[in-house]
């Protein structure tokens, strides 16, 4: 049973105030949607728990499961159990998709899998995830299409098997067939055990194939409104101009 | 620039075998503006008393014939003519020259390897070496350059009709050398040369790799890494002088720096002259600047003379480690330090993966991995 905690929350870039104080519980085994308009400091969100350097936390504070993540280095957090599936993964050149994930599932489990369980296992996540084995020797992301990264980020995703996972508009990009073949990777990762997800999107479109327990919206750097899936539908009909004209009046 | 212009550099324009005909350089010139005169023990104005102290060492493939020659060998400076006046200096100089000779249909069955082994840095000594590849033939070079030592030296790689020649030259001096060295390739029709430079040792190296053509369907690739630490210069002058139709070259060199006073220098000069139609070129220089006080200086000069050419290009760039690529791997748990040694790892890999020669290319990945862990 693992708990993610965000408490009052201020985020700045520079010396812009993107996040206005955010709180929010994401506990092992719920779902939750975090919808807004774009520019209300959803990625903002994302990036500034997973440590990125561009981000700075002025106020609050982030627990998983007790430990202070903004205490850690980014790769620390990862350690302790944090993922994040970004809008835009980053294209590294020179690095396999192979060498990269070996590295990563070594460091997060603490031991270097064996060769041939690895590449068991590389293979049988990526059939999972439709993912043409070649892709294996590649260069991490380099020319891959936004579907094909963002199927890259899920793999990782279900290597990994962190304790909480954020996934930043994973659904972006992405045309039917992939939306389906991602969201039932994701669907995979939350069957497979004690796991959190924080799934990030503009668009109800996901929540057809992964079902939130809770939806939160988020307006000008804070969640304005909680409720279940059926605020989703809300949002679906109406959009989210009440919430826009709400946060700048 | 019009067609009647003259080029600015070329290799014929001023190459002369005698010393007398350069001055000695000040370091204002273009040509000598980056390198440290200072540390080139007297290398470039004649002060470098002779003493030898470079040992040339040779393992043949069986069908390679190695000879050790005299100055009056008719065969030498054929291919290439002095164009500095280090250069010059090393051509007026050397006592014994090495002489390699693929005869012609010939496909080496094995790499051959030229090992030069410096003794000390107390002493300058001069070097000579010929490579010729006959007509049709094949093979596979590599140039050791080991120990300390002064050196200058000229290499002529003579590439005959339809040859093949691949060659690896490391320059993994001990960090007390200074090395100015010349290769030059002239290309017959047909040919094929690929070149691999891998510079990591010494206090100054200046290696100047030029390409000509003598006739049409030559074809260049001119591949190099290096890896500078605190104090080193290391410095790699390129010139393909497309004189004849229809030649093709392509030049990527890939560099890191780190440490206080390092410094690389990489010059890349293509010419591609009015009657050399239907060239084919493209050239390219990064430099990954690993901490504060390192310094690259990156210069392409692309001259084109014709309006028929089949591609032309050049790109030049440094800077620091990408934020974004280390944020992704340790988003994925991956520490600090092994992101960085996996992107700087990925920077080099591609290039690594082109060296011919497999204990070679193990060699320079684990000096690679060496320099990483410093």
């Amino acid at each position: 049973m693992s708990t993610l905690e965000i408490r009052d929350l201020h985020v700045a870039v520079g010396d812009k105030e993107i996040l206005r104080g955010v709180d929010l519980t994401v506990r092992s085994g719920e779902t939750h949607a975090i919808m807004g308009p774009n520019g209300s400091g959803k990625s903002t969100l994302a990036y500034a728990v997973a440590g990125h350097p561009k981000y700075t936390v002025t106020s609050g504070s982030v627990l998983l499961d007790g430990e202070d993540l903004l205490e850690m280095s980014v790769d620390e957090r990862a350690r302790a159990g944090l993922f994040l599936a970004m809008q835009y993964p980053v294209e590294v050149p020179g690095v396999s998709v192979s060498n990269f994930l070996r590295s990563a599932i070594t460091a997060v489990r603490g031991e270097a899998p064996k060769l041939r369980d690895f590449a068991k296992e590389l293979k049988a996540g990526m059939d999972g995830l439709s993912i043409d084995p070649a892709f294996a020797q590649r260069n991490t992301n380099e020319g891959f299409s936004g579907g094909e990264k963002k199927r890259h980020e899920i793999l990782q995703l279900e290597l990994l098997k962190p304790k909480i996972a954020v996934l930043d508009e994973t659904d972006s990009g992405l045309d039917v067939d992939a939306l389906r073949v991602v969201s039932e990777g994701i669907n995979r990762f939350r069957a497979s055990g004690d796991t959190g997800v924080l799934l990030i999107t503009h668009y109800t479109r996901i929540l057809r194939y992964v079902k939130p327990d809770f939806v939160h919206v988020f307006a000008a750097g804070r969640v304005v409104e909680e409720g279940g899936p059926e605020l989703a539908d809300k949002l679906e009909n109406e959009g989210y101009e009440a919430y826009t004209t709400k946060a700048s009046a | 620039m019009g067609l009647e212009t003259k080029p600015l550099s070329t290799l014929h324009e001023k190459s002369s075998y005698d010393v007398a005909d350069f001055p000695v350089p000040t370091g204002r010139e273009e040509e000598w503006r980056f390198t440290p005169l200072s540390r080139m023990k007297g290398l470039h104005d004649g002060t470098a008393a002779v003493t030898g102290g470079v040992v040339v060492d040779v393992d043949a493939a069986p069908e390679v014939r190695v000879e050790t020659v005299g100055r009056d060998d008719a065969r030498l400076g054929k291919a290439y003519t002095p164009a500095d006046r280090v250069s010059a200096q090393a051509y007026s100089s050397f006592e014994k020259a090495t002489v390699i000779t693929v005869p012609k249909m010939t496909a080496a069955s094995r790499h051959t390897v030229i090992t030069l082994r410096g003794s000390g840095a107390g002493a300058a000594a001069y070097g000579h070496i010929l490579v010729s590849v006959e007509p049709m033939a094949e093979a596979v070079l590599v140039l050791d350059h080991r120990g300390s030592a002064v050196y200058a030296d000229n290499v002529e790689f003579d590439v005959a009709e339809g040859a093949t020649l691949k060659v690896v030259s490391l320059q993994d001096w001990d960090d007390d050398a200074v090395h100015v060295s010349h290769h030059h390739a002239r290309l017959g029709k047909d040919a094929t040369f690929r070149s691999f430079v891998v510079t990591l040792g010494g206090d100054l190296v200046r290696l100047s790799p030029s390409v000509s053509y003598t006739a049409p369907g030559g074809d260049a690739d001119l591949t190099g890494l290096y890896f500078v630490d605190a104090g080193q210069h290391l410095e790699h002058r390129l010139l393909v002088d497309h004189s004849v139709p229809n030649c093709r070259s392509n030049v990527t060199y890939k560099g890191a720096l780190q440490g206080d006073d390092a410094h690389a220098v990489w010059i890349g000069d293509v010419i591609i002259r009015a009657e050399a139609e239907g060239t084919d070129t493209y050239e390219l220089n990064r430099n990954l600047i690993l901490t504060d006080g390192a310094r690259a200086d990156s210069v392409p000069n692309l001259e084109i003379l014709t309006g028929e050419v089949a591609g032309a290009g050049h790109a030049s760039a440094s800077g620091r480690l990408d934020d974004e690529h280390l944020f992704y791997l340790q988003a994925r748990g991956i520490p600090f330090d092994e992101a960085r040694r996996l992107v700087i790892h990925g920077f080099f890999a591609q290039l690594i993966e082109k060296i011919e020669v497999p204990e070679i290319r193990e060699r320079v990945l684990s000096a690679v991995e060496a320099e990483l862990a410093r």
